[in-house]
């Protein structure tokens, strides 16, 4: 995938002069756009109304303005849930990325045995649900039956402690990393795939060797899907809720209501009934990584004009 | 297009001699990714007591993989049975018409010019970057107006949409539906949604096989949307079930039913994994296909 998938541009066809304009495209497009307003315009709209009003038990609704957004950018409780993800998106896209990325090049590069068996398996984890993923994860960390019990037992002491407030963090980005590694993998193999092996037998021509035929060749070629990858890695992070979500059974004291500014919300509104303001951290957070999105993108595709 | 598997080792000049060392790496990376379903499958066979008593990569002294697998199904009137039958529900529906939606419309936007064009790829595009799960609150609210929560519509209908699905059916078809054949059916006098349904579809297999599978996948493994909308475990999928039996485990007066968790664990990666495998074929193709373009 290249980043045609941001881009607005219509794809280049040769026969697009003798097509004529007319509605006949709607009869594909319109079924898919009715569910679309629906399920994303509508919810989109109705987030922002929502986040300009406020629910008090003597009034009723009333409008306040701005006054929820005031009161989201001052709250320390958002703030720390936002510092949160952004510390792990910091941390463990990187590092997911990376493996996926040497994944790629080992499957793509001929030199490894049984690389149809490693590309399937390294994918595998993709397919399992996350709450599976949580749950296997959290009864392995768990010190009752765990593996990590087994080892601590072994070791005499308690060497590892997934679920301690300085590990958490680690703990559930083990587990995304372990989720995501192989679809990423797959995105950049795929990109991989595309480069026409010319490229490969000009390069060998050239007396190129296996590392400099990686980085001249290989890397740039797949930095189209790396941006797509960041990107969605980037929305991943921002949205994180199912895995603290559902290990907090399991260490209700490490991870509070607001770990996540998506847990925040989540329980603002099913816990505390406080949706006006639970829409107006939806939004915050929906701009925040639209931005962002956007910039990685502008600068991926930037740099590959250059 | 390169097939993915059409660059052979040994019949490649170029190709260098397999190296031991990247094998050792792709090993430990394989065991890593291994370790946890080989501890579920382990664990499936234990009891409660021998999932305490045992080590977690190995049997316990008595094997009950069977008594789980009886207990799983019927614990509560076989509630377990009702929830994989809504899963079901849920795929073939919400994967289902998501598959079939994204289709016609990537492939109307990649053969069609018409009003509007241009602003439903802005709109679709840049709602990619919208946090799906910000519009989680303002839909269960809109959904509890229209009162569809708690019924299986409000699983359904978020399903319906794939912008992925959407972005790799436009790229497939603009590379793989000839205009040319296109024309030609016209002046044959077919309508359009004919020539779609008897001539494109077949040329757009691959990346329909691609977006189903990646549809069912996201509607089997979906958590937080049914988590929101519904509140009668009658109506739970797999996901959210097994995610309460699991919380049944916490709390004063709890009763732990660690096995049931895990053999439904399981079992409800079992399907998905044999649907990956089984259309392997298909799905790589069709992502290196939705990649080609330049």
């Amino acid at each position: 995938m290249t980043t045609h998938t941001i881009s607005t541009a219509p794809p280049p066809s040769r026969g697009r002069r003798r097509e004529k304009l007319d509605w006949k495209g709607w009869a594909f497009v319109g079924p898919f756009m009715v569910v679309f307003a629906l399920v994303f315009l509508t919810p989109l709209a109705y987030a922002l109304y929502l986040s300009f009003f406020q629910e008090k038990l003597i009034g009723g609704t009333s409008f306040v303005g701005l006054d929820n957004y005031v009161r989201a950018l001052t709250d320390p409780q958002f703030w720390e849930s936002f510092g949160r993800v952004l510390l792990f998106l910091v941390v463990q896209v990187p590092i997911m990325l990376a493996l996926a990325l040497a994944a790629a090049l080992a499957l793509d590069s001929a030199r490894l045995r049984g690389a149809s068996f490693f590309r399937i398996l390294i994918f595998l984890p993709y397919a399992v649900p996350a709450v599976v993923a949580v749950l296997m994860w959290g009864y392995i960390y768990g010190d009752q039956f765990g593996l990590t019990s087994n080892i601590n037992d072994l070791l005499g002491v308690d060497a590892i402690t997934p679920f301690a407030k300085e590990w958490m963090l680690v703990s559930i980005g083990n587990i995304v990393t372990w989720e995501f590694v192989g679809y990423n993998m797959l995105i950049f193999y795929s990109s991989l795939k595309t480069i026409p092996s010319e490229m490969y037998e000009a390069a060998a021509l050239d007396g190129a060797g296996a590392w400099r035929t990686i980085f001249s060749i290989k890397v740039p070629s797949v930095r189209g899907a790396l941006v797509i990858a960041t990107i969605f890695s980037i929305i991943g992070s921002f949205q994180l809720f199912n895995e603290p979500n559902i290990l907090r059974p399991l260490a209700p004291n490490v991870i509070t209501t607001f770990y996540t500014p998506n847990m925040y919300a989540y329980n603002l509104s099913f816990a505390g009934q406080q949706f006006n303001y639970a829409a107006t951290i939806a939004i915050i957070m929906g701009v925040i990584t639209a931005v962002i999105a956007y910039v990685v993108q502008l600068r991926g595709s930037a740099s590959e004009v250059r | 297009m390169a097939l993915p598997l059409a660059r052979s080792g040994r019949r490649d000049p170029l190709n260098p001699r397999k190296s031991t060392t990247l094998l050792i790496v792709m090993i430990v990376y394989a065991l890593y990714t291994l370790i946890p379903l080989v501890w579920l499958l382990f664990s499936s066979t234990k009891t409660q007591a021998g999932l305490f008593s045992s080590f977690g990569l190995w049997f316990a002294d008595d094997v009950a993989f069977i008594d789980n697998l009886v207990a799983t199904f019927s614990y509560r009137d076989g509630i377990f049975l009702r929830w994989l039958g809504n899963t079901l529900l849920y795929v073939v529906v919400g994967a289902g018409g998501a598959t079939l939606l994204a289709t016609m419309a990537g492939y109307g936007l990649a053969k069609f010019r018409f009003p509007g064009r241009r602003a439903v790829f802005a709109i679709v595009l840049g709602a990619v970057a919208v946090p799906g799960t910000a519009l989680a609150v303002p839909t269960f609210l809109l959904f509890s107006e229209l009162g569809l929560t708690n019924t299986p519509w409000a699983v359904i209908i978020p399903s319906l949409i794939s912008p992925f699905g959407l972005y790799l059916i436009w790229v497939f078809a603009s590379e793989s539906v000839p205009t040319e054949l296109l024309e030609a059916a016209r002046l044959d006098g077919a309508g359009e949604l004919r020539t779609f349904f008897t001539v494109s579809i077949r040329l757009l297999a691959p990346g329909i096989v691609t977006v189903a599978l990646f549809t069912v996948v996201a509607t089997w493994n979906n958590y937080f949307l049914p988590l929101i909308m519904l509140s009668d475990p009658d109506w739970y999928p797999l996901t959210v079930g097994l995610n309460q039996w699991s919380a049944q485990a916490i709390g004063a007066g709890s009763q732990p039913i660690y096995n049931l968790v895990i053999m439904g664990s399981l079992l409800t990666i079992i399907p998905i994994v044999i649907a990956f495998l089984l259309l392997q074929r298909f799905w790589q193709s069709g992502l290196t296909a939705g990649s080609v373009k330049q």
